[in-house]
């Protein structure tokens, strides 16, 4: 046994070096070198200022921009505190919540048709979710149009112009990237 | 249910299906000491790595100087990720100024990462230093990995061996499968992960302030580099909380694809590698075809459960799936074959909240880890479990007909049993115990997120999981120090105590002289074996686990379609 642990922590020394410093390490350099933009969070910047990532969804609340959905990390979409509600389907908190937010967001949308879709209602898993489906941003077209004084039509065609279809045609859900859209929405025309 | 949603099943299955010979070839040959064709790249590293580690390659071991070996390695990697969290606070790469880590949160931390589980007590995001995550976590991640598929592969050599006393050098398996296997793929993959979005750097994090007029804190990090291994290596440690369902962790439909494909990848190959070292390739495709039948049994429930979706919130004048806890990108389909991929293996990775599943699409992953994680499971611990189940079945088939068991040439014998047995009944065990214990304490149920059956779905979930070393969770079940300390303790054993007595099986195995088949020899590549292998993988499953299920996740479906809330 003390032969094995005498190798045992050299081998760990060893490889702790190749496996723990220098492959994280070399990856950064390539990224660096080959993925930029990526590897240093994809940032998004407006007039000189960064205003967030293209993959992590922010807190929006003023009627003229889209929502995201509910989040349950931090005080909202804090990327320092990712994570769900973990509320189970039985549970009289979630039931409360989701029928609070239903309330909330047919209140906030008064001239939506029909009930809000589901992804607008509940919690994502990360609670930085960017995108919410197609039918929950045409769900608050109104809304935005109203507030911005454009036609319907004008910002439906804005919405059909940011869903990102499935990925090669059948990997996961169409969706729309809420800051993409809210920043094709402030550009000017 | 969609078409589509099967779809992307199906597709996933097949590029699994397709590189599985690929795969499992190419291990063969690292595992038999052979050339390949990275070996004048990778070959003087591995001598270096020998000579400082004072490694003797062509030092056979028996399967008990195997087995020590492999737990004074798991000893020193544990004190040594518990001394880095205890002082990362002092160490260089950790610009956010995180501090040390409690005692008993890196106890449990660094019991998790040491037996490839990855249970998260611990939000990465918040308090692990860039230098834990890469050279404590993710280097566990590349070693776990190897010493789970070193060991199988130990547990093969025995079955193909004969009148031998040896099982091969842990030191040049584990060494082999981390350079040869494991960093290759790491490197590719993980390049591509960055391009598709995911961070790789040493910032700390940006403030920004959203268009909205909030402030936002983007987080940094070697994210893609520790992505890969992380679903690679079956370890599914997330680099922040949320793991996979967080977008700089999986930030496309593409990369959760690869993410899927690198879970099964490695234990499909296994198989592979499996029948060609035991010279009849029919076995490996046998165990492949009883993994496959249970992936695609677990699926099917999963998505049928999430797409119904919640009556209780349909109720309320909305339609749809239970999106709760769940990501846009990903929705229903591919959040359930995660969730079912995740569990049949020890992955534990998560790109949805499993705490937030229907009742029945949360019973699939406790099921997939009840069974013992053996659908291609962890890497090597899938194979050297499922080994086990495959010397119980051929030891029930030969009571069945009254003759003494054979499996590829061996006779099944008492040893051989009751360390089959002993591997399989670890699980049960470890599960069952601990939930109760937990159960009757107030120290078990103070950390509850919800009531009712599910509440005792939670710590039923905490304690499979963590003693499959599969690592995801029902989450809303919080940190204590009872938590900490028990689930520390469950996941050591449910490592070591399985690994050792499947080399006991390996090593009883190789001193065996071969028999010639005969008329009466169970034929063990026929579907009437692998339907048989199902049978008894279920029986057993369902015989220890059905009671406690019925209390958590079943009563709660029951009572979800009557309406009822906790």
């Amino acid at each position: 046994m003390i032969k094995h642990l005498g190798v045992a922590l050299r081998v760990t020394l060893v490889s702790v070096v190749i496996f723990g410093l220098a492959y994280p390490l070399a990856m950064t350099g390539l990224a660096q070198l080959l993925f930029p933009w990526q590897a240093n969070g994809s940032l998004v910047v407006r007039n000189g200022n960064v205003v967030g990532s293209a993959i992590i969804g922010q807190l929006w609340t003023q009627p003229q921009y889209f929502h995201g959905r509910p989040s349950a990390a931090g005080k909202g979409y804090d990327p320092t505190q990712t994570g769900g509600t973990n509320l189970g389907p039985s549970s009289k908190k979630l039931i409360a919540a989701t029928q609070a937010t239903i309330a909330q967001v047919e209140r906030e949308n008064p001239d939506a048709h029909g009930a809000p879709p589901m992804d607008l209602v509940t919690s994502s898993a990360s609670g930085i979710d960017p995108d919410i489906s197609p039918e929950g941003a045409y769900y608050q077209a109104a809304r935005v149009a109203k507030a911005r004084h454009l036609t319907l039509a004008a910002v439906d065609a804005l919405i059909a112009a940011h869903v990102q279809g499935r990925t090669l045609g059948f990997l996961g859900e169409p969706r729309v990237n809420v800051l993409e859209l809210n920043l094709a929405l402030d550009a000017p025309r | 249910m969609t078409m589509i949603g099967w779809v992307q099943a199906l597709v996933f299955f097949a590029i699994v299906l397709a590189l599985t010979k690929p795969i499992g070839l190419y291990m063969a040959h690292v595992f038999e000491g052979e050339r390949t064709w990275l070996s004048p790249v990778l070959r003087p590293v591995e001598l270096v790595i020998y000579r400082l580690g004072g490694v003797r390659e062509d030092d056979e071991m028996p399967w008990y100087g195997y087995a020590l070996a492999m737990l004074a390695f798991s000893l020193v990697g544990f004190l040594y990720l518990y001394l880095l969290l205890r002082t990362q606070k002092w160490l260089p790469l950790n610009p956010q100024h995180l501090d040390n880590m409690p005692t008993d949160l890196a106890w449990n931390t660094a019991l998790s990462f040491l037996t490839n589980t990855n249970w998260q007590f611990y939000s990465g995001e918040s308090s692990m230093s860039y230098l834990s995550q890469m050279s404590g976590l993710a280097w566990h991640n590349f070693v776990s990995a190897a010493v789970g598929i070193a060991t199988a592969v130990a547990v093969v050599r025995g079955i193909a061996r004969t009148t031998v006393s040896t099982l091969g050098n842990f030191w040049v398996d584990l060494t082999r499968c981390c350079l040869y296997v494991l960093l290759p793929i790491s490197i590719v993959v993980g390049l591509f992960f960055v391009a598709q979005g995911m961070p790789q750097n040493f910032h700390a994090y940006q403030t920004v302030t959203s268009v909205s007029g909030f402030s936002q804190a983007i987080t940094g990090g070697p994210m893609a580099s520790q992505e890969v291994i992380k679903e690679l290596g079956t370890n599914g440690g997330g680099f922040v909380n949320a793991n996979s369902a967080a977008p700089n962790e999986n930030p496309t439909p593409l990369t959760n694809l690869v993410e899927l494909i690198l879970i099964f990848s490695l234990g499909a190959g296994l198989t592979y590698m499996y029948g060609r070292m035991v010279r009849d390739t029919r076995q490996g495709w046998a165990i492949f075809a009883a993994m496959a039948i249970l992936f695609f049994a677990g699926f099917s429930v999963a998505y049928w459960a999430e797409a119904a979706g919640n009556p209780i919130v349909h109720h309320l004048g909305v339609a749809g799936a239970n999106m709760e806890g769940k990501e846009c990108r990903f929705g229903i389909a591919a959040s359930s074959l995660f969730a079912t991929v995740t569990t049949d293996t020890s992955c534990g990775a998560v790109n949805a909240m499993h705490d937030s599943f229907m009742p029945l699409g949360g019973l699939v992953p406790l099921a997939n880890m009840q069974l013992g994680e053996i659908v291609f499971g962890g890497v090597g611990s899938g194979l050297y479990g499922m080994i086990a189940f495959v010397v119980l079945t051929v030891f029930i088939a030969g009571l069945m007909v009254g003759r003494t068991p054979e499996y590829l040439g061996k006779k099944i014998e008492r040893r051989e049993v009751q360390f089959a047995l002993l591997a399989v009944l670890v699980t049960p065990v470890l599960c069952l115990v601990p939930t109760a214990i937990a159960v009757l304490l107030p120290a078990g149920l103070a950390t509850l997120n919800n009531a009712g059956p599910h509440g005792f779905s939670e710590i039923l979930y905490a304690f499979t999981s963590t003693n499959a070393n599969n690592g995801s969770a029902f989450a809303g079940l919080g940190p204590n120090r009872f938590y900490d300390i028990m689930t520390g303790v469950n996941m050591f054993f449910g490592r070591f105590a399985v690994a050792v007595a499947v080399l006991a099986l390996g090593g009883a195995l190789a001193g065996k002289k071969a028999v010639m088949a005969s008329a009466g020899t169970f034929t063990t590549n026929s579907p009437i074996f692998v339907a048989l292998l199902i049978g008894v993988i279920v029986i057993v499953g369902a015989l220890t686990f059905l009671p406690a299920d019925a209390l958590g996740p079943i009563v709660e479906h029951v009572l979800v379609l009557q309406g009822k809330t906790f």
